[in-house]
């Protein structure tokens, strides 16, 4: 059994810093120089500030940001521009014939971790050049809410169908059946470049860069 | 003229309460506001109102009015073992007596009116051969001859009490009552606490308070308000005369209104909200409002006593006059209404001024701890308004001894004085408007695509709120 012993040994060594304390002198007691200093500081930002507000020229919240002054962004009114990576709300990228790109292969919907994407494929009718070729999707759905924003879908699409640049956050809503996103919806938006199709070209049966076989040289 | 003298009272009452209620609201607003430009945030400006289709936002005034309509529509709520008849009782006595104590703050000279004529002829000025007024009034506050001349006088102050300070002593002494009996009647640990602190901080400062205008009252030779803003007025500012009671009142007043840094009583990091925790609606409405009043009312007392009240340098009740001991400079006459009217604004703005530089205080010093505010309040500052009274006494002798020689030099001083509040009261006016005029610079600092993206826009957009 231990012997607790009283008062209590102190410790060998303390691991601590000592704390340096403002000297007493004078004029720290006398309170009122740090007094002075510190309303002056207030002044000077108050002076400040609202010679920027009452002359316009407060500096600008994203680029003036690191400055002094108020930089405040008055949100609704005012937005940050999101990163130029920022995976936003999703959008189906077209041709530039306007149709869309995506075949219907449920790629995405594969690779949705979240289950969010509901693809239902359907054949072009007869006697469109594609029929034979692909599929498109008569339905294509995004659940919104399920959606957890990871990008996979986008990194399966073979086709650079489903992108996820619109620079855009889900907006919130009054009720749940308005976040399901359906196909002509997620047509709709644009990318941050403002246009509806992307950057990579697509090769169609016909074109001389086509890679892939034809109707005319299938064997 | 009784008719004539009660409506003028019934003017005098409205004059003063509307200012306190006005000013009070406003700095509501500016402390906000304010707070918001020292600190580098946009501050409040979203109570919006709507006339012809335009938006007025007004940086945020309407802040106060969508607070008075908020405390009226809410709930009046009031704990089930609270006190009811002390529960309602204390609001009042906090705000009550704030009103009171103004009755006896002059904000301006005394006016001769004229007994058979409702408005006498102002704009013909009698000067003598000096260029000194010969309108039957004269430099002390006084009308000449009431009856012979026909001038009758018009205090500009709404209790022109004998006592003066003494009662506003008295009446500022009951805001201990409002305080504690507000905490002790709500039933609740925290509201205690702060009744407790509040009682025992206001009774500390309250010593300080008083003991610090003592020296003031020696050198004036009066407890009257107006006669020691008149006394100002022929000599120099109570700032120069008693330069330390005015820190000591300057920092008891702070304390008794219990603001930052004297805020314990209602110190919300460690008692909720003190001892107006439990009051809601109205009810809080009033204390919260009390503060501010009492901001005002201290502000007042603090441009009464030590920043010359009404005066203003150099302006005396028979127009302007230059004077350096014997040596006049400059006379213009003016009649007395004119300067006294000046001397309401210069009043009314001295305390506007005096509540901006409080606001100051507040956002810019953290708060005491408890012993620290016992300490500074028992141990440095009451000792030292004791010492001042005593070098005060000393000065006052060895001055009374020391003959003519000295009170000419004294004299002389106190025109210099005059002329450096003058002088500084121009200096800072014109730094103000020439600094709204230097240029703005900002240093651009693009970091991160986001704000690559901006800058590729021309700048952070602002767009119409949506929906």
């Amino acid at each position: 059994m231990a012997t607790a012993t009283f008062p209590k040994k102190p410790a060998d060594h303390i691991n601590a810093k000592p704390v340096e304390y403002a000297p007493h002198d004078l004029e720290v007691k006398s309170y009122l120089p740090e007094i002075f200093r510190g309303v002056g500081v207030s002044m000077k930002h108050f002076f400040e500030n609202t010679r920027e507000i009452v002359r316009g020229k407060l500096p600008d919240p994203v680029l003036d940001r690191y400055d002094d002054g108020i930089t405040t962004i008055s949100y609704p009114e005012q937005k940050r521009p999101y990163p130029e990576r920022f995976r936003g709300v999703h959008r189906l990228t077209t041709r530039t014939d306007g149709s869309m790109r995506c075949v219907a292969c449920l790629c995405c919907s594969t690779a949705c971790p979240a289950q969010c994407i509901y693809i239902e494929a359907g054949e072009y009718p007869p006697g469109d050049k594609r029929r034979g070729y692909e599929k498109y999707p008569v339905k294509f759905v995004v659940d919104e809410l399920r959606c957890i924003f990871c990008g996979y879908c986008v990194e399966a699409c073979p086709c650079d169908a489903i992108r996820m640049d619109t620079g855009m956050h889900a907006v919130p809503y009054d009720s749940r059946d308005q976040f399901i996103y359906d196909r002509d919806l997620l047509l709709s938006f644009e990318g941050r470049d403002g246009s509806h199709v992307t950057a990579n070209a697509r090769h169609e049966p016909g074109d001389p860069t086509h890679p892939g076989l034809t109707r005319e040289h299938s064997h | 003229m009784t008719a004539t003298l009660l409506l003028a009272t019934i003017v005098k009452i409205l004059i003063m309460v509307m200012f306190v209620l006005n000013l009070a609201a406003i700095l509501t607003w500016a402390d906000r506001r304010q707070s918001s430009m020292i600190q580098d945030r946009v501050g409040p400006n979203r109570a919006v109102i709507k006339i012809f289709g335009k938006e007025l936002r007004l940086a945020g005034l309407l802040h106060p009015l969508a607070d008075g309509l908020k405390f009226f529509t809410k709930e009046d709520f009031m704990p089930p073992n609270a006190d009811r008849l002390l529960f309602t009782l204390a609001p009042i006595m906090a705000m009550g007596m704030v009103f009171t104590l103004v009755a006896t703050i002059p904000f301006g000279d005394t006016i001769c009116l004229h007994q058979f004529r409702l408005f006498p002829d102002f704009w013909h000025v009698h000067t003598g051969p000096h260029g000194e007024l010969l309108d039957g009034v004269e430099r002390w506050g006084t009308c000449a001859a009431d009856s012979r001349n026909g001038y009758a006088p018009l205090e500009l102050v709404v209790a022109p009490l004998g006592v003066g300070i003494l009662y506003v002593f008295a009446m500022s002494g009951q805001g201990i009552i409002g305080a504690a009996i507000a905490g002790w009647s709500s039933d609740n640990k925290f509201s205690l606490m702060g009744a407790l602190r509040a009682a025992s901080q206001m009774v500390s400062y309250e010593v300080t308070l008083g003991m610090s205008l003592v020296g003031a009252m020696m050198i004036y030779g009066t407890v009257r308000l107006d006669d020691m803003v008149r006394w100002q007025q022929e000599h120099a500012w109570g700032i120069f005369v008693q330069p330390l009671a005015f820190f000591l009142f300057f920092a008891a007043a702070v304390a008794e209104n219990k603001r930052i840094p004297f805020d314990l009583p209602e110190a919300e990091s460690e008692l909720v909200s003190g001892y107006f925790t439990e009051y809601a609606g109205m009810k809080f409405g009033m204390f919260y409002f009390a503060e501010y009043a009492e901001v005002v009312t201290g502000s007042m007392l603090l441009v009464t006593i030590f920043l010359g009240g009404w005066a203003l340098p150099f302006f005396h009740r028979d127009g302007l006059l230059v004077q350096f001991g014997d040596t006049t400079l400059l006379r213009v006459a003016i009649p007395h209404v004119f300067v006294t009217l000046l001397g309401v604004l210069a009043f009314f703005g001295k305390v506007i001024v005096v509540c901006w530089i409080q606001v100051f205080v507040r956002w810019s010093l953290p708060r005491f701890r408890y012993d620290q505010l016992m300490k500074l309040g028992w141990r440095l500052l009451l000792p030292a308004s004791l010492a001042n009274i005593l070098v005060t006494g000393v000065v006052w002798l060895a001055v009374d001894k020391a003959g003519s020689a000295a009170s000419d030099g004294l004299r002389i001083a106190a025109d210099v004085t005059q002329a450096v509040v003058a002088m500084a009261m121009t200096y800072l006016i014109g730094r103000g408007v020439v600094g709204m005029f230097g240029t703005v610079t900002h240093e651009r600092n693009i970091i991160g695509t986001s704000a690559g993206i901006a800058a590729r826009r021309g700048g952070t957009k602002t767009e119409p709120m949506q929906a």
